[in-house]
């Protein structure tokens, strides 16, 4: 539990003392759920777990950018592999080193190349963007799928060790563990920037960019802070990936599957707040994991896409913009 | 000496003659994305579904690959009309084009493409056709038909949009519309139904598109991705709207294409769209033939 205690007094310090509570909470929320998983003490509960905190930290990733300043990350995968490959280089360079570590080098890789490409093409028209992440995706697939080191187009092995360290039992339970981590440290971020200066930016950028400019906003930078915070988070996703599937080939560490549901579980969800990724991730993430063990394993990826484009088209504001509107 | 000099002679003769098939591809987005400014990055997957009709008609009922795309080409039409009244309902009316008109479409890429798996499988599918296998030699170099016969109707098809579109009222309306919507209604042309017609014709582009590719190359569901970049290099590079500008940027493409494959390996080849775009997108944005 130290790693956990190390991220929230970093966190803590982000929002000051006004987001303290909500940290707080989310932390007992997070240690209840993982005291309920060792109590309950199925493996599989674990790695359908994964899967759904997984899909939690993506989503909320990209609503950082896509939901807060409305530039829209199609590259999901691009960032979400250069996490997990940097592990798979790491564990081959220096296969003592500690997950988090591993996370933490991923986060960065992955923000770094969010940098790159929002500085190149975020001073355009928001489409550039979005068309370069998605030409992003495939530029990284054909880097790693040439890259003999982490096995190419062959794919690689990573060991996972049998029993998890600190907490000891199965190591699926520290990986659940880390994601959940990684989902208090996504959430809190989130919410902060929502209740800062930054995110008023955010949501001035999004609203109307010129007006934004005009009035001293810096856009550029606040859209950089975004994509670097946006593809790190991203990045720190995929970092434990390996360890979870075990093998990794560019075929199924880029497979579409990722980008789409990172962007239908806010879309599905609603993009204006930090709980509409929760909730998309964990209803889809559910779903689907319901619909592949009854039905196929091919229909459980349509549903995502499906609902995507149902919710833009009829409910655009997501679930939590219907809860809203009730409200009112 | 001899030998590379040949080798580079064959890599610039096909490359060429690859650019005049991704002009094709690109024409589409020419229209959508240049002149109507609707984002259609799912354009990719509807020239795969123009590949699973070429072959159909193909293996179902023997007939030639791009004669079943000019018979399906009414339908797809049709099809595009369709897609862009919802994406008219649904996000230009509301002027939500950036973030849901963009996940709207990209829903539809996913969909296409799960879709297309689901009924044809991951199998790649290939066509049959008299100039599939055959060469044109001509001494110095050869022509593969394979590549040749695309690259002809191609050409065609892009000079005949161009005349359509310089020459006839709904032609030059078409190129009016993201100018000045209300010009046009004083001309009495209503500019939603012109942007569907419009629409509609660049989804049907895209049916002949995918039988060239299908004659190209064996097909199966996702590698209509790898035409993304491609198809949104070319059109930036081209400088948006700009026929010439797109043939001319489809050309460079399809070069520099083909020598990285000669040279680097073809595996290497899809990194290259990804390169132009970002440079094009960096140093300049408005491309070659740019406004």
């Amino acid at each position: 539990m130290a790693s956990l205690a190390d991220k929230t007094s970093l966190d803590g310090a982000l929002p000051g003392l006004r987001g303290l509570p909500f940290v707080l909470l989310l932390i007992a929320v997070a240690a209840a759920i993982f005291a309920a998983g060792r109590w309950f003490g199925s493996s599989y509960a674990f790695f359908v777990g994964y899967v759904v905190l997984q899909y939690i930290v993506l989503g909320s990733a990209w609503n950082i950018l896509g939901g807060y300043t409305g530039y829209v990350n199609f590259g999901v995968t691009a960032f979400f592999a250069i996490g997990a490959y940097s592990t798979v280089v790491l564990n081959k360079l220096m296969p003592a080193l500690p997950l988090p570590v591993m996370i933490l080098v991923g986060g960065v890789m992955a923000g770094l190349v969010g940098l790159g490409t929002g500085y190149l093409t975020l001073r355009l028209r928001g489409v550039f963007f979005s068309i370069a992440t998605l030409a992003l995706a495939v530029v990284v697939q054909t880097l790693i799928t040439n890259w003999d080191f982490v096995g190419g187009a062959r794919g690689a092995y990573v060991m996972r060790p049998k029993v998890a360290p600190l907490i000891g039992g199965e190591y699926v339970q520290y990986l659940f563990l880390i994601m959940l981590g990684l989902v208090v440290v996504v959430l809190a971020t989130a919410r902060a920037i929502e209740r800062s200066a930054l995110g008023y930016g955010f949501a001035a950028i999004r609203d109307d960019e010129a007006a934004a400019e005009a009035s001293g906003v810096p856009t550029l930078r606040l859209k950089l802070i975004a994509t670097g915070l946006s593809g790190g988070f991203m990045g720190m996703a995929g970092a434990p990936l390996p360890f979870y599937v075990t093998y990794l080939d560019p075929a199924s560490g880029f497979s579409l599957n990722y980008a789409v549901n990172a962007i239908a579980m806010p879309l599905i969800g609603g993009t204006s707040s930090w709980l509409g990724p929760v909730i998309g991730a964990v209803l889809v993430g559910g779903l689907q994991e319901y619909l592949r063990v009854t039905i196929s394993s091919a229909v459980n990826v349509l549903v995502a896409g499906v609902l995507m484009v149902a919710f833009v088209i009829l409910a655009p504001q997501g679930i939590v913009g219907l809860f809203q509107r009730k409200k009112r | 000496m001899d030998a590379s000099l040949d080798l580079l002679l064959n890599a610039l003769i096909s490359g060429l003659l690859l650019g005049g098939f991704y002009a094709a591809v690109s024409i589409g987005v020419a229209i959508s994305f240049g002149l109507l400014d609707v984002v259609n990055i799912a354009h990719p997957a509807f020239i795969l579904l123009g590949s699973y009709v070429a072959f159909l008609g193909n293996t179902v009922l023997g007939i030639d690959p791009i004669l079943s795309a000019l018979i399906a080409l009414p339908a797809v039409y049709f099809l595009g009309v369709l897609a862009y009244q919802v994406y008219y309902v649904a996000f230009e009316r509301r002027d939500d084009q950036s973030l849901r008109g963009l996940s709207f479409f990209f829903g539809l890429l996913f969909i296409t493409e799960v879709g297309l798996v689901l009924v044809f499988g991951v199998d790649y599918r290939t066509v049959q056709a008299r100039y599939i296998g055959a060469t044109l030699n001509l001494g110095l170099f050869e022509l593969p038909l394979r590549l040749l016969v695309p690259f002809l109707v191609s050409m065609l098809m892009v000079v005949a949009l161009q005349i359509f579109l310089s020459r006839t009222f709904v032609g030059r309306a078409i190129q009016a519309v993201a100018q000045d919507q209300l010009a046009l209604r004083l001309m009495a042309a209503n500019p939603i139904k012109i942007k569907r017609i419009a629409f509609g014709l660049s989804i049907a582009t895209a049916s002949l598109a995918g039988a060239f590719l299908i004659i190209i190359q064996p097909v199966e569901p996702s590698i209509g991705r790898e035409y993304i970049g491609r198809v949104f290099a070319i059109c930036v590079l081209g400088g948006l709207g700009s026929f010439p500008g797109m043939v001319i940027a489809a050309m460079t493409l399809g070069i520099a294409e083909s020598l990285t494959a000669t040279f680097f390996g073809p595996s290497w080849a899809p990194a290259v769209a990804f390169g132009i775009l970002l440079v094009t997108l960096a140093v300049r944005p408005s491309g070659i033939l740019g406004r």
